[in-house]
């Protein structure tokens, strides 16, 4: 789909060429991770492919065709870039920012209408709020999401993306990823995405590329980049605590048994029956869960020692929850945050109880690691 | 007490020199725009242009407007033509410098993430640069236009007409009330058209 041959940028003033002798091949539908430390060449290597940059040496290849023999705006508008900094046009809407390229492409007003409201419904933005603000009344993660949807409008089939989730907090990077994965999973794009932070390369790519200098070091998938490290860079780079590590590459969804009837009651349930779940509980609490089986709350023997008779009046506040399709390490940090030893388990799209996990699951998944 | 018998026993001819030197303004001004946001487009895109024009505009403006008007007027001859060529060369360095400053000071993120999705340069221009520019561009025509509508008076003395006209009657009349009411009248075009621009400049900046 994307192949880059010996790809080569010296930018003058640079004793060293940004980008050296740069080869790789990305297949459709994939992932491909560049990650590597600051000034090594990702955005530069991103900036050949659409052009921004030409190429003092070395060619970019589109499903065959040579990038640089194509007409540049055809070009680039055949490929959804997220740029680092986001650069959405504060002077327009959240709306017109996403209709930049339809709009370029001459689409009727409806069409785009559509599109953008299906963007946003996409990223979770409700459209009825935020089509019409400006990016400056959004926050910092839901102006990325907008960079995103921008990027998406006219469903280019190649993506570049750099360092879409840089600018917020590290739980709020963690639902951008799994949002993005699983809208990922239904459309079949080729990304190429930019990152210094070897936890999110592992977590995103089906292949990682490692650069040093401008030049390749490895490019593999994450396991083999984890089993086998080219050399003492990549080492460094995946750090030494690879199997905790490898916490990124399991989802929860991968590990849990659906046990959602041994660790939870309906909230009409009443305190014979709390009593008689709670002792076969291993985490010495249970989840309380509506008719529609979404999670209220949870009970303990502290809570049964409050007034009240069904688990509903009994009911404590629960600290946290992960979806199904988090990482393993999204669920550690978790759990780690609230000081307990488990975390419940919802479903991503309807929010029901699927099952609890619990910090042993977690020790004996980075055992067999 | 004196100026304001004057108004009233003059008002016809008040009113004629009133409505002149606004003309004058306004058409001096309006051309000014076009070919000074050119100006300052054209030397955003090539740099190189930026100092000789942004100099030359400088120098300008310096020239005393009386030498200013007598050097043109073997080129234009005596009329209302000459007085906005004046005018003109006056309230160029005002707008060519804030349409350039204006561009140049986009975040340059803005125009590469839209040069990345295959926006032409002139939508880019028209849709990116123009309206993000806009607040300055506008702080420029309206520091040039408040300028201008001072030098204006003089540009009676190119015969361009308008309250200068006032002025410079009074004075070789040595009519105090006459040279005072041009002078009342050139203030009020100029608060007056501070106030608009200034409004348009806010009504049109959007806060970011
Ligand atoms: N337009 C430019 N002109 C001159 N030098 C540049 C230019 N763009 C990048 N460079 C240089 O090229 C090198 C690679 O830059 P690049 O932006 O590709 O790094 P990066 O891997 O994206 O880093 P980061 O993680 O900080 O974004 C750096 O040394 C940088 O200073
Ligand atoms: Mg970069």
């Amino acid at each position: 789909m994307i192949k880059i041959e010996n790809l080569t940028k010296h930018f003058p003033g640079l004793d060293r060429p940004a980008v050296n002798k740069l080869s790789l091949e990305i297949n459709e539908g994939e992932v491909c991770v560049l990650v590597g430390p600051s000034g090594c060449g990702k955005t530069t290597t991103m900036k050949m492919i659409n052009r921004l940059h030409e190429p003092d040496e070395g060619e970019v290849y589109l499903n065959g065709k040579r990038a640089s023999e194509m007409n540049q705006i055809d070009l680039r508008r055949g490929i959804g870039y997220v740029i680092q900094e986001i650069g959405l046009f504060p002077h327009m809407t959240i709306k017109e920012n996403i209709a930049t390229v339809p709009r370029e492409l001459g689409w009727d007003r409806e069409r785009i209408n559509k599109r953008v409201r299906e963007l946003l419904d996409l990223m979770g933005l409700d459209p009825e709020i935020y089509s019409d603000r400006r990016p400056a009344a959004l926050s910092g993660g839901q102006r990325q999401r907008v960079g995103v949807a921008r990027a998406l409008a006219a469903d280019p089939p190649v993506m570049l993306m750099d360092e879409p989730f840089a600018a917020v907090d590290p739980i709020t990077r963690a639902r951008l990823q799994n949002e993005f994965l699983r809208i990922l999973d239904k459309m079949d794009k080729t990304i190429i995405f930019v990152t210094h932070d070897i936890n999110e390369a592992i977590k995103m790519g089906d292949k990682i590329a490692v650069l040093r200098e401008g030049e390749l070091v490895q490019h593999s998938t994450p396991e083999e980049l984890l089993d086998a490290p080219a050399n003492e860079f990549v080492a460094q780079l995946v750090g030494r605590n690879r199997s905790i590590k490898r916490l990124h590459l399991i989802r929860v969804e991968d590990i849990i048994e659906e046990d959602a009837d041994k660790y939870s009651v309906a909230a009409e349930s009443g305190r014979k029956e709390i009593k008689d779940k709670l002792s076969e509980s291993k985490v010495g609490a249970l989840m309380v869960t509506d008719e529609q089986g979404c999670l209220l709350g949870r009970v303990d023997e502290q809570s049964l020692k409050k007034e009240g008779e069904t688990a509903g009046e009994l009911v404590d506040e629960i600290h946290d929850q992960v979806t199904a399709d988090s990482t393993l390490n999204d669920s550690l940090s978790v759990m780690l945050e609230s000081g307990e030893g488990y975390v419940p388990v919802v479903d991503e799209e309807k929010g029901f109880f699927r099952d609890i996990i619990t910090l042993q699951d977690l020790l004996q998944e980075v055992r067999q690691g | 007490m004196e100026v304001i018998g004057y108004m009233i026993h003059r008002s016809e001819m008040v009113q004629r020199l009133f409505l002149e030197h606004l003309w004058l303004i306004v058409v001096s001004v309006g051309i000014a725009i076009l070919v000074g946001v050119f100006l300052g487009v054209l030397i955003s895109y090539f740099k190189f242009l930026a100092s000789p024009v942004l100099t030359i505009c400088q120098v300008l403006m310096t020239v005393p407007s009386i030498a200013m008007l007598g050097l043109l007027l073997p080129f234009f001859g005596i009329g209302f033509q000459t007085g906005v060529i004046a005018l003109i060369l006056y309230s160029l360095l005002p707008i060519v410098r804030n349409t350039y400053s204006g561009i140049a000071e986009i975040d340059q993120a803005i125009i590469e993430s839209a040069r990345g999705m295959g926006m032409k340069d002139y939508r880019i221009l028209f849709r990116v640069k123009l309206p993000l520019a806009f607040p300055v561009i506008m702080a420029g025509i309206r520091t040039a236009t408040v300028m201008v509508v001072g030098i204006g008076a003089i540009a009676a003395y190119v015969g361009a007409g308008g309250l200068g006209e006032l002025i410079f009657n009074g004075i070789s009349r040595t009519n105090p009330p006459m040279i005072i009411t041009g002078a009342i009248f050139v203030s009020i075009i100029a608060v007056a058209f501070d106030l608009l621009l200034g409004w348009a400049e806010r009504a049109k900046t959007i806060k970011y």
